[in-house]
């Protein structure tokens, strides 16, 4: 009794801890754009308060929290309920990343209770089918935009709402397709499965010889770099970032989706889009740059120096945690380096560009696997 | 399974929290009409709301799930290809997969040909 009553409580202090941590990244990130933005643009950027402007954070949430809660239109209902489904399918999603190989906690004695053996997973659910799961659930969202659009009974975030939910499916075919080549290379749909298998040196075997390219990683984007180029540009525009924000184009649209929306409600959708950007980020990762498999070491060497599992795992954990801000950083450089795309343009590249050169992407990782 | 409910219901409960907070705190002001009122940047609306639409969002829409199918059914192709590859129907398997392809990239082909996809 006291085991199981062990385990579950572990388990409900993960889920709570890794969505409090995604919710406090946000503004975070927030203040992180900023600054990113002001050092492209030769600015200074918020620096007033606290130590490079880190108070600013919290002046940011304070000022929303403290404004009327006001809404428009008839459908109340569905008006509270957009920012709330804008927020939670990338919550959930960001439970099943793995940041952490799992490590064996032994047998030991808490308060009189016999507790252990068991297995610390660095996530808040192991899911054996993660990646159907992701793509199925993060693509939930853009119920919350059609929501939004719909029910501000109003003329610009009815059209962005429609622009932004056809842009985010017609890449979403772009994003599934390009994951084809992941799943023909790894043959899994469970995260630890496919981190597992990009650990160690660069090698193959193709037309029955063997190759082994000691100075590279085993990572996905030495096998896919046309599907994690394509990828990584169906992410970006799942995320309506720079330069696919059509549907917050400012000087057509005004704010888009969520014109209507103010105060606490307009920071959940920043909320949603940011976590939607991280989620991005550790797939990104994830699936084309070996999790947290820590190159030019190797996991063994690392467990021998160290010693432990529990150890190796929290230093797996750091290098997870570096690459994960690494692709956040790229993700805003892209963001104040291009301009917008024009809406034609957009649907052009999505259905004529990426999904052939994704199918293409599919069948030659077929071939040579075939080979 | 267990774990999801419990995060999806903690997720919306910490958002329900946060908009509740302004609902009991924040001040609040007279409402008038034109605080009401849809967002319009110039002269005041004579309709509700515009609702004309162009209908390539409803088709893009329809293209989305037929393509979006196919995709799916890539899915446990793709996971199961190597240990087709070792069985004696490995051919049959993978020709009438090419069929199966084969028609996904006619229906492509066939949309953009059509223009479909399209958006002038």
């Amino acid at each position: 009794m006291g085991k199981d009553f062990f385990e579950i409580s572990i388990n409900l202090i993960k889920i709570f801890v890794i969505l409090f941590s995604m919710v406090g990244l946000v503004p975070l990130l927030v203040w992180a754009e900023r600054r990113v933005s002001a050092l492209m643009q030769n600015r200074l950027g918020p620096n007033r308060y606290g130590p490079f402007g880190l108070l600013q954070i919290l002046a940011d949430l304070v000022k929303p929290l403290m404004k009327e809660d006001f809404s428009k239109g008839n459908k109340k209902l569905l008006y509270y309920l957009a920012p709330i489904l804008a927020v939670v399918p990338p919550a959930v999603v960001f439970g099943s990343i793995p940041f952490s190989a799992p490590f064996q906690v032994p047998a030991f004695e808490f308060f009189g209770f016999d507790l252990g053996p068991y297995t610390f997973y660095f996530q808040s659910f192991h899911l054996n089918t993660a990646v159907v799961f992701a793509l199925g659930v993060s693509s939930l969202a853009s119920y919350s935009l059609l929501i939004a659009g719909w029910s501000s009974e109003s003329k610009y975030p009815l059209f962005g709402a429609l622009r932004a939910a056809a842009q985010n499916i017609s890449y979403e075919l772009a994003l599934s397709l390009s994951l084809v080549g992941i799943l023909f290379l790894f043959n899994s749909l469970d995260f630890l499965e496919i981190i597992e298998k990009q650990s160690g040196p660069l090698s193959f075997s193709l037309l029955g010889k063997d190759f082994v390219f000691s100075f590279l990683p085993n990572w996905g984007v030495f096998y896919q770099p046309l599907g994690a180029l394509i990828f990584f540009v169906a992410l970006i525009a799942e995320c309506n970032r720079i330069p696919f924000d059509l549907p917050e184009a400012e000087a057509e649209l005004v704010a888009g989706y969520h014109t209507e929306y103010g105060g606490i409600k307009l920071i959940l959708f920043y909320i949603g889009e940011y976590s939607h950007m991280m989620v991005s980020s550790a797939l990104m990762i994830v699936f084309y740059f070996g999790g947290f498999d820590p190159y030019p070491f190797s996991q063994e060497t690392l467990l021998n120096f160290l010693g432990s599992d529990f150890k190796l795992s929290l230093v797996l954990f750091f290098v997870f945690i570096i690459k994960f801000f690494l692709f956040l950083f790229v993700f805003m450089w892209i963001r104040w380096s291009l301009p917008r795309f024009r809406y034609d343009q957009l649907m052009d590249l999505g259905w004529k560009k990426l999904l052939p050169w994704a199918l293409f992407n599919a069948l030659l990782t077929a071939w040579f696997i075939f080979l | 399974m267990l774990p999801i409910v419990i995060l999806t219901l903690a997720s919306t409960g910490f958002c329900l929290f946060l908009i509740a907070i302004p609902y009991f705190f924040a001040p609040k002001d007279k409402n008038s009409e034109t605080k009401a009122s849809a967002y319009e940047c110039g002269l005041a609306p004579k309709q509700k709301r515009d609702s004309q639409i162009s209908v390539k969002f409803f088709l893009t829409a329809i293209l989305f799930i037929l393509f979006d199918i196919e995709i799916i059914f890539l899915y446990p192709f793709a996971l199961a290809y190597r240990d087709f590859l070792q069985t004696e129907q490995a051919l049959g398997i993978i020709l009438a997969m090419g069929i199966f392809i084969l028609l996904f990239i006619f229906g492509l082909w066939w949309e953009i040909k059509s223009k479909a996809l399209d958006w002038k």
